[in-house]
């Protein structure tokens, strides 16, 4: 079910003008913010459908770049998104795009701060609402409404085990869990989306116990 | 439980003998693990946010920042305070009320999404409408918000709240059934007149299209957030006066998202097709982007590079992803 709660329909508080093109898109411009990391040093917005025909006009560009610069969607300053982005020395670009069958209003961020590079595909599909469709170009869906994992490591036999175990050990419920990889024994990257807030001894229990875990990436925006 | 069908909604508020909006409350603790008063509390915030918006767009004009709009839900509450009006001086309250969210929102000013911005004009409009009439307390219209959000959420699951996919049939129309399930059960109505008072008011809205003009929220988003808020309320009378929609409600919403499957991509949000491309409509556009682009051409960004960029409508002759980067 797309749509669970009572907030998702009443809500979210929002600045104007359009659900779909300024808060989901705050709401991305916030996920991709959250998967890199660290503070965006330049970042390239190629937008379809929808989004390509009318970001200026509902303000999407504004409010993807006030996301990537870590603003709320009711924050007042979305507006001058690009006055705020001057301040921190953010580079950005938009582009139109045609990405095939995706939502209308879909959007790919190639965000890229002092240490690395993400790219992140992602919808906004109604209400404020968006779904991660893809992250670094594999096929991995979230929405960042839960707290969500994001554990890049190496294709390993027991890896979800060891890392289901120790979310259990540690009182945590996984929600949602997808793992892809590049190639058996390659690169893999797994999301997994959890019911209670994620405390820092989580993260360290993790990365502890599973050396094959390169890196974890927490995201959230409920 | 998943909210995807009205009728299990009512046929689950009749077994445990509660409304809708109780249990809407209910699930929401269920399955959030929060306390009812936690939730209600919640929702009493989003309820002022909602009258904040309304009292500043009626205050004073709120103008939009194309210009192309702004100032009506002020005028029209000057207007309803003369006393001369067709429709009752309470009942349009309800526009204006409306107007005023919309203007607010399109202004870039803070709103709630019910369910979506460009549709959040509607359900302030006849609640706050309700609370000036005062016949009904605050706590009873945020019980009344829980009634409308478990409405959204049944439309949303089996059909659509986005323009873009289902026209504003979509927005609009959610909203407009929305508020008139809400009003049925503030007046105290049963779970069976909440449905048909749905059922009713989406039958207005079936085929409604999404028409931005210049793709902004404006025009025509605003009045009809305003001249909804009327049908929501009419609905609503109509469901409690024992009127029922004969398409049973779930089939209504149905048609809503076959409806809005079969609807050309021109008029789902893209700003090309209907109002958007009137003669009016397409030279609104330009004044608006030819302004914008003329204010941007002094700033320093890369972004300066994409604006500049032609439009190109419908998908050929716009870059592709694989030489995007
Ligand atoms: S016309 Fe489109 S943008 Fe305007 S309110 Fe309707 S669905 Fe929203």
């Amino acid at each position: 079910m797309k749509y669970q709660s009572a907030f998702d329909i009443i809500g979210p508080v929002m600045v104007g003008p359009s659900s779909s093109h300024t808060a989901g898109a705050v709401r991305i411009g916030n996920i991709v913010r959250q998967v890199l990391g660290e503070a965006p040093r330049r970042v390239k917005f190629e937008l379809a459908g929808s989004f390509a025909e009318t970001y200026r006009g509902h303000g999407t560009d504004l409010a993807l770049l006030a996301g990537v610069l870590g603003l709320p969607t009711d924050s007042e300053d979305i507006p001058n998104a690009e006055q705020v982005a001057a301040s921190h020395g953010l580079q950005y670009a938009f582009a139109k795009v045609n990405l095939g069958q995706v939502h209308p209003n879909t959007v790919l961020v190639t965000a890229t701060g002092d240490t690395r590079t993400v790219q992140v595909l992602a919808s906004s599909i109604g209400g404020g609402k968006v779904e991660v469709q893809e992250l670094d170009g594999l096929p991995l869906k979230f929405s960042g409404e839960r707290p969500t994992l994001i554990l890049y490591h190496e294709d390993r036999k027991g890896f979800l085990a060891t890392v289901s175990r120790i979310l259990d050990a540690s009182g945590y419920n996984i929600a949602r869990l997808a793992l892809e990889r590049r190639s058996r024994g390659g690169e893999a990257v797994t999301v997994c989306e959890v019911d209670e807030a994620v405390q820092e001894d989580l993260v360290q229990a993790l990365r502890g116990s599973i050396p094959v875990l390169r890196d974890i990436r927490l995201v959230y925006v409920a | 439980m998943a909210f995807t069908h009205l009728h299990e909604l009512i046929r689950m508020a009749n077994e445990r003998g509660v409304t809708i909006g109780q249990l809407m409350l209910e699930v929401e603790a269920e399955q959030t693990g929060r306390t009812k008063e936690e939730i209600l509390a919640r929702m009493a915030r989003q309820f002022d946010v909602m009258e904040e918006a309304v009292r500043k767009g009626t205050r004073e004009p709120v103008m939009t920042r194309s210009g192309i709009t702004g100032g009506d839900g002020h005028r029209m509450h000057a207007y309803l305070q003369r006393g001369q009006s067709f429709v009752h001086p309470d009942t349009l309250r309800a526009t204006a009320y409306a107007l005023a969210v919309s203007e607010v929102n399109a202004g870039m000013g803070r709103i709630v999404a019910t369910p979506t911005a460009g549709s959040a004009g509607i359900l302030p409009g006849v609640l706050v409408a309700a609370l000036d009439s005062g016949r009904y307390r605050r706590e009873e219209l945020v019980m009344a918000l829980l009634t409308a959000a478990a409405i959204g959420l049944v439309i949303a699951n089996s059909a659509s709240i986005s323009g873009a996919a289902g026209g504003c049939q979509a927005e609009v129309g959610s909203a407009t059934a929305m508020a008139a399930g809400a009003l049925v059960e503030l007046a105290g109505g049963t779970p069976e007149q909440v449905g048909h008072a749905v059922g009713l008011a989406l039958k207005n809205s079936l085929g409604l299209v999404c028409d931005p003009v210049g793709g902004l929220v404006e025009v025509p988003c605003i009045v009809r957030n305003g001249l909804h808020a009327i049908t929501a309320m009419t609905a609503a009378d109509m469901a409690l006066a024992g009127v029922r929609s004969v398409i049973p409600p779930d089939e209504v919403i149905a048609v809503l998202h076959e409806i809005g499957k079969d609807m050309p991509v021109s008029l789902r949000e893209t700003g090309i097709g209907g109002l958007a491309g009137t003669p009016t409509g397409k030279a609104l556009r330009e004044k608006v982007f030819g302004d914008r682009a003329a204010r941007r051409n002094a700033g320093p960004t890369l972004a300066e590079a994409a604006c500049r960029e032609p439009a190109v409508a419908g998908g050929t002759g716009e870059s592709h992803r694989g030489d995007a980067s």
